[in-house]
């Protein structure tokens, strides 16, 4: 098959390609990495990704890595497939850049480090650092209230059409409403009514159904 | 004029703005805006960012934040005024979007934290951490290494065309090299060698002699 995942099935990045690529109904081959026995750091994934880090991707000869460049790239190459994802429109797509530098910029430290301390963690048999839960949430917290501001002029954080900016958010958002971080999202109505809508989505159901097979 | 940038010259994050329109001929208005009052952190500029950082845009009735946002945007909409920045086929596009993440998500936060204790800390009558520089420059040692790897098999980090993944670098390169972080960039050959090239370029050159204009 032309299109190879090799990461993890619980790995957030690994989650936010195979989210984009059910969205667009495309065909893959999963190859999973054992990270336990450190099999990122070495040969032949490290080839894939010299930073060590899942996932790598495949498109035939071409190979990548860092999640939402496969993603850029997986959008503005299959553009008649499944959802579109991205816009054409300069001005359009003008606030989806935006909304996918503040998703990675702005949103992403926060939320990945609560995912790390409140959910990975834990799956790992470590530590919570507390210190860091609060300092994190805070940040958090003031994101969202840009965020709430946001959603209550458009649907979706880039416009009135769900958007890789919109698809970057769901793999930490998941784990998050799973812990007790969840408040910080619940406790501001447009964006839990957008985590819902998005959460729901098939594409991402069936991310959630491969972790339980 | 329909291009207004609204920033700072010594802030990374607007150069890295004023270097992209520089390199594609671009006419704009430059707003001042005042960081020592706190004028980035009040209306009218939060208007702009809701985030209250550095810089905001203008192109008529687009208004958007976020510099590598901004880039993206302008190299999307101006293709065929001055140089390109991106590419047109798909797979050289993809490894420039993989170019711009690891920039952002590998490159920038050691290099970012360094120009800040290094280079505007003490321009501002702060005190460098020392512990924080020496755990950073360990950092960008690490990313350096996959670069010096890299720029070995190609001219440019995304292939052999000077584009947006390599210009997002210069605003921190720029500042690293007058401080000692320079000798980490200086003990590999082609990382060296890139740097001279690309901060060399005129249109950087014109940013640089904004600052002291």
């Amino acid at each position: 098959m032309a299109i190879k995942v090799h990461g993890s099935l619980f790995s957030t990045a690994t989650m936010r390609v195979l989210a984009c690529l059910n969205e667009k109904g495309l065909d893959y081959e999963f190859v999973p990495i054992d990270m336990k026995a450190g099999e990122h750091k070495k040969e032949p994934f490290i080839s894939l990704n010299p930073f060590g880090q899942v996932p790598g991707f495949e498109d035939g000869d071409l190979k990548l890595f860092e999640s939402r460049a496969i993603n850029q790239y997986i959008t503005s190459t299959y553009t008649d497939k499944g959802t579109p994802l991205v816009f054409h429109d300069p001005k359009e797509m003008a606030v989806l850049f935006v909304g996918m530098q503040v998703e990675s910029l702005q949103y992403n430290p926060p939320a990945g480090k609560l995912t790390l301390e409140l959910t990975i963690k834990p799956m790992l048999g470590m530590a919570t650092d507390e210190a860091v839960v609060e300092e994190k949430e805070a940040e958090l917290a003031k994101v969202l209230d840009v965020y709430e501001s946001r959603l209550g002029q458009s649907k979706y954080v880039s416009g009135d059409s769900f958007t890789l900016a919109d698809l970057h958010h769901l793999p930490t958002l998941s784990y998050l409403m799973g812990t007790r971080v969840k408040s910080v999202f619940d406790s501001r109505p447009h964006v839990r009514a957008w985590c819902a809508n998005i959460l729901a989505r098939p594409a991402w159901q069936k991310v959630i159904a491969m972790q339980h097979n | 004029m329909a291009i207004k940038v609204h920033g700072s010259f010594f802030s990374p994050a607007t150069m890295r703005v004023l270097a992209c329109l520089h390199e594609k001929g671009l006419d704009y208005e430059f707003v001042p805006i005042n960081m020592g009052t706190g004028e980035h952190k009040k209306e009218p500029f939060i208007l702009l960012n809701p985030f209250g950082q550095l810089p905001g845009f203008e192109d008529g009735d687009v208004k958007i934040f976020e510099s590598r946002a901004i880039t993206q945007y302008i190299t999307y909409t101006y293709t065929d005024k001055g140089t390109p920045l991106v590419y047109h086929d798909p797979k050289e596009m993809a490894v420039l979007f993989v170019g711009m993440q690891v920039e952002s998500q590998h490159y920038d936060p050691p290099a970012g934290k360094l120009a800040w204790e290094l280079a505007i800390k003490p321009f501002l009558g702060m005190t460098t951490d020392e512990a924080v520089v020496e755990e950073q420059e360990v950092q960008l040692a690490k990313v350096l290494d996959v670069y010096e790897y890299r720029l070995a098999q190609s001219k440019y980090v995304s292939g052999d065309s000077f584009t947006l993944a390599d210009l997002h670098h210069l605003p921190t390169f720029h500042y690293l090299m007058g401080t000692r972080a320079k000798a980490v960039i200086d003990a590999r050959p082609h990382v060296r060698a890139w740097c001279a090239d690309i901060l060399a370029r005129p249109a950087w050159q014109k940013v640089i002699a904004m600052q002291h204009s």
